[in-house]
């Protein structure tokens, strides 16, 4: 009876948020006396075996034939499910990326077992795990309590810390062959074109950095857009800023403009007046930076500082850089 | 008696209101500054079935019911009103006009590309001297041969810088009041023939608004709708039609208002709460729903008569005197609910209250309806039938091919 | 081609956050439904197929008998026939049930060249019906299609919109594919359509029809049961001012917090 986490990788790097799913299958695996393997598949896999034992796995299944190199579902599920089989995995994890979320239907699906897709949340309680899952576009939280002897369980990516890697920790490297021949296939990989990293648009954007009256001109929106740069984020702007001309319309939230909800919302040198908070009220964290501490938008934001912007953003910039190690 | 709107008229009114959500919305404030017409909006409707909309398929129409352009008015005008104004010019005014009165051949020669969206129409009534008092309109038509020659000058005409085709009143005999009006189709492309665009109106900057001056315009004999003299009651059929979209756009408008002010209401903080909590602004959105059942009750029964081809003059006049008064109610107190922020451009309700001040104006000004109802009421009045009648909704005519 | 839209009906995503816990359990969700805003890009998608090469466009629905909208939203806009699941058996299905059942269906319409649906419905929110059905059908699954480059009698190319880039796959028909908002506009129900919808007979099968044993689907069958739902715990909307002696220390506090509520 064991834990089998399924880690993504691509050319013997690892998705990061494996990690965090190895970590809680190690916390799990501890809590109920159960071993925990990780299933490294593709090429440049045996790169990776040694990361995932330091991350807490006991056995590493390895699997570097030519038909596994990159991801197709067919030969990849057909390998984890031996797997499951052979070793009496209990409880099989992944992270729900789209490959994460394909391989764990699809093991579910095939072996009749019960599966709970984009976990946030898995304790043990007595001798059961619990699993916890958003439901309706969020708004309703469930727990998922399983029939079947499988539990499989996809799991949303940050949901749980990532473990500090021990160098120290040993454990078992096995390679393990493909279960289908090429010719047994039917799916082909035919090419592959990296995302062109171009502007994000307002509207799709999970964060957003904003400026307003407070960056005093268009050069004002220099360090936000090097802090949108970093973070992945849009620039957006309140209707001050773009009718005094320092931005274009397209950049304009509030009343009139756009209405965003991203997850976190960064308001520089905004005051926040209603027609502006219009746009941007149900991000999901607002954090406001604003030299005027009476400022309204600190009564709608999560977070605040009352600093000037210019000193404020370019330092947030940097310690973002640090974190993402940049 | 079933007050709720069949599988269809719902099923009619999400798809009208997707549109005007995702296509009028967005846009339309923008053209609103700019005193533009949006013109990408045609095809966009023309496609959708919208320009022909309760026209039977056989002339080019989407074959639909009476109550289902009511329910389109409402759903075009909850965005903005301008863009209401089109059907009641195109599909109400011209289109149905032709239905009723036209010959086989003027059906088919301009009621099916109008129908289809392909050439845009609208009509000609009013003129600087005469809006009211139909009747004292001075353009003349003088039968030469085989064609009219008309002379005259039509203002406050909707659409009159974008259509294709005029509904054009004017009088065969001068010395006749009512009866000295005959209707006569006319094209653009007629020689005389000028328009130009009314600026600085106070409100629905998005309509295309203008005047039409006929120059010695020759005019076939036929493009003569019905007949000689009969061009008043014509005119008067046509309106009822027109007043109908304005009646159930009007409750468009109140609805839009009722959203802004509630969703308003329930941001806005003073005095440590929501302002939704004070009374007197209850009081003032309690009148808007009130108002808004009101009128939708009230277009859905003309609706209902048009479909079973019962004369509704009265009831189509009643229901467009109600809801447009409402309406500029709503829009009044919905800018005074948003206080400050009302009397900017930032919000709608500023938009909506310039737009429905011109609907107690057009189409009949309430004083126009108040005296047609006391008429009414009094006994002063009543309605002879017609030579010919809106036809009944016949779901097998009107869905035919041929 | 044969093309199969399997579709689902759903409260309307706006009315989402106003649903309670309580009429989920009880079945009784008072929202608006309408047709799951994924599957009307599938069933745009299908459309344009048939436009193009020819073909018919079933929609395939499964909820309670009386769940209609969905199904007729798919008429309106164009699909020619439509069949809809139901039977109390079939309630609270999990995700490998319905994909069950509509495998079933599929096979009893005959034969199909390719089944479209969207990425996943907005209220049970699983994305694992496709795979699952792809899988329980034999047939090649993909998932996440932005965009279909070719299609031909025997075979299907299309770009996946993955977290890393878009990657191009082959795979022979017939086949399963999910799609994503990226690959269409869905366009709006014709007049002709909406009648054609509301006069449209759409036979339902139940169990037997399905040739399916009660006990492998809905409560019975699932393998997953939802338990505890409850809201998600409400934020406290007080703004915490981050002090510091220095702009840099407030600066790092404040990433810890943005860390720690998971949106950086």
């Amino acid at each position: 009876m064991s834990i089998a986490v399924w880690i993504e990788q691509t050319d013997g790097k690892a998705y990061p948020s494996c990690w965090e799913a190895v970590g809680k299958a190690r916390e799990l695996g501890d809590a109920l006396g159960k071993p925990v393997h990780a299933i490294v598949l593709g090429k440049g896999a045996g790169d990776v075996a040694k990361e995932a034992i330091s991350y807490g796995a006991d056995k590493v299944f390895v699997g570097e034939d030519a038909t596994l190199e990159t991801f197709r579902l067919e030969p990849y599920a057909a390998v984890v499910e031996k797997i499951v089989k052979d070793e009496g995995v209990e409880l099989f994890m992944a992270i729900a990326t789209s490959r994460g979320r394909d391989i764990t239907s699809a093991v579910a699906a095939d072996l009749g077992a019960g599966i709970a897709p984009d976990a946030t949340d898995m304790k043990v309680e007595g001798d059961k795990i619990v699993v916890t899952r958003p439901t309706f576009t969020g708004n309703i939280l469930a727990d998922i309590e399983f029939n079947s002897d499988l539990k499989v369980v996809s799991v949303r990516g940050r949901s749980f810390p990532k473990p500090d890697p021990d160098e120290s920790r040993t454990g078992e490297v096995v390679n393990v062959e493909p279960v289908l021949s090429e010719n047994e296939i039917k799916e082909k990989v035919v090419g592959f074109e990296e995302t062109a990293k171009g502007e994000v648009s307002l509207t799709d954007a999970t964060i957003i950095v904003s400026g307003g009256r407070g960056v005093k001109g268009p050069e004002g929106f220099e360090p936000i857009r090097e802090l949108a740069k970093v973070l992945g984020a849009a620039v957006g702007a309140s209707r001050a800023a773009v009718d005094a001309g320092w931005i274009s319309y397209d950049h304009q939230v509030g009343q009139t403009g756009k209405v965003v909800r991203p997850d976190l919302y960064i308001a520089c040198g905004i005051s926040g007046a209603i027609q502006h908070l219009a746009g941007m009220r149900n991000s999901k964290v607002i954090v406001a930076i604003n030299k005027d501490p009476e400022a309204p938008i600190f009564q709608v934001a999560n977070y605040g500082i009352v600093e000037d912007l210019f000193k404020v953003v370019p330092a947030l910039t940097e310690e973002i850089k640090k974190r993402k190690g940049m | 008696m079933d007050f709720r709107l069949s599988e269809e008229h719902e099923m009619v009114r999400q798809m009208v209101h997707e549109f005007s959500a995702k296509e009028i919305r967005p846009i339309i404030k923008d053209y609103d500054r700019r005193h533009e017409y949006p013109m990408e909006l045609l095809p966009k409707m023309a496609e959708l079935g919208i320009l022909g909309i309760c026209i039977p398929v056989r002339y080019g129409g989407a074959g639909m019911d009476y109550i289902s352009l009511g329910i389109v008015s409402e759903e075009l005008e909850w965005a903005d009103a301008s863009v209401r104004e089109t059907i009641a010019v195109h599909v109400a005014l011209n289109s149905l006009a032709l239905l009723q009165w036209g010959t086989e051949e003027q059906k088919q020669k301009y009621l099916v590309p109008q129908a289809k969206g392909e050439k845009i129409a609208c009509y000609g009534l009013t003129e600087p001297g005469a809006g009211s008092d139909v009747a004292g309109m001075s353009s003349r038509a003088r039968r030469e041969g085989d064609v009219y020659i008309l002379n005259g000058e039509k203002m406050w005409i909707t659409l009159a810088d974008v259509a294709d085709h005029f509904l054009v009143f004017a009088k065969t005999d001068p010395e006749k009041r009512h009866r000295g009006i005959t209707a006569f189709i006319v094209e653009r492309s007629f020689p005389g023939v000028t328009t130009g665009t009314i600026h600085g109106k106070l409100g629905v900057h998005a309509s295309n608004t203008g005047w039409i001056s006929f120059d010695d315009t020759p005019v076939p004999v036929e493009n003569r709708l019905g007949e000689e003299g009969e061009g008043f009651k014509i005119a008067m059929s046509a309106l009822d039609n027109a007043r109908y979209t304005v009646a159930a756009g009007a409750a468009g408008s109140i609805r839009a208002a009722l959203e802004a002010s509630v969703a308003y209401a329930n941001t806005r903080t003073a005095f440590g709460q929501k302002i939704g909590q004070f009374q007197l602004v209850q009081q003032m959105i309690a009148k808007m729903a009130v108002n808004l059942d009101i009128a939708r009750l009230l277009y859905y029964r003309v609706g209902w008569m048009k479909n079973m081809g019962i004369r509704n003059t009265r009831e189509t006049s009643m229901a467009k005197l109600f809801a447009t008064e409402a309406a500029f109610q709503a829009a009044v107190d919905a800018v005074q609910i948003h206080g400050a922020y009302g009397y900017s451009d930032e919000y709608d309700v500023e938009r909506f209250m310039r737009n429905t001040k011109g609907a107690v104006i057009y189409e009949g000004t309430t004083q126009i309806h108040e005296v047609l109802q006391a008429q009414y009421a009094l006994g002063y009045r009543r309605d002879k039938p017609l030579r010919r009648e809106l036809p009944a909704y016949d779901p097998d005519y009107w869905q035919s091919e041929e | 081609m044969n093309i199969l839209v399997p579709v689902k009906q759903v409260p309307d995503t706006a009315e989402l956050p106003k649903i309670d816990p309580s009429e989920v359990v009880s079945g009784n969700i008072k929202a608006t439904q309408i047709l799951n805003p994924w599957d009307e890009y599938a069933v745009e998608e299908a459309l344009r197929i048939k436009e193009s090469k020819g073909g018919k466009v079933t929609a395939i629905s499964f909820g309670p008998a009386g769940a209609t909208e969905g199904v007729k939203r798919a008429i309106a806009m164009g699909a020619d026939a439509a069949v809809m699941i139901s039977d109390d058996a079939f309630a609270n299905s999990d995700a490998l049930g319905t994909a069950k059942l509509i495998a079933a269906a599929a096979k009893k319409l005959g034969e199909f060249d390719l089944i479209i649906t969207g990425k996943a419905a907005v209220d049970g929110d699983s994305q694992v019906v496709p795979v699952a059905l792809g899988r329980t059908l034999g047939l090649p699954v993909v998932t996440y299609v932005a965009k279909i480059r070719e299609l031909s009698e025997g075979s299907i190319t299309v770009e996946r919109l993955l977290e890393d880039g878009r990657e191009i796959v082959t795979v022979p028909l017939p086949a399963v594919i999910s799609v994503v908002k990226e690959i269409n506009e869905p366009r709006y129900p014709t007049f002709m359509g909406i009648r054609k919808a509301t006069r449209a007979k759409i036979p339902v099968w139940g169990a037997a029809d399905l040739g399916i044993e009660a006990s492998e689907v809905g409560e019975a069958g699932a393998a997953v049961k939802w338990t505890n739902l409850r809201k998600p715990p409400a934020r406290e909307v007080k703004c915490e001012i981050i002090e510091g002696e220095t702009v840099e220390e407030k600066v790092k506090i404040l990433v810890d917090r943005l860390i720690a509520e998971k949106v950086i």
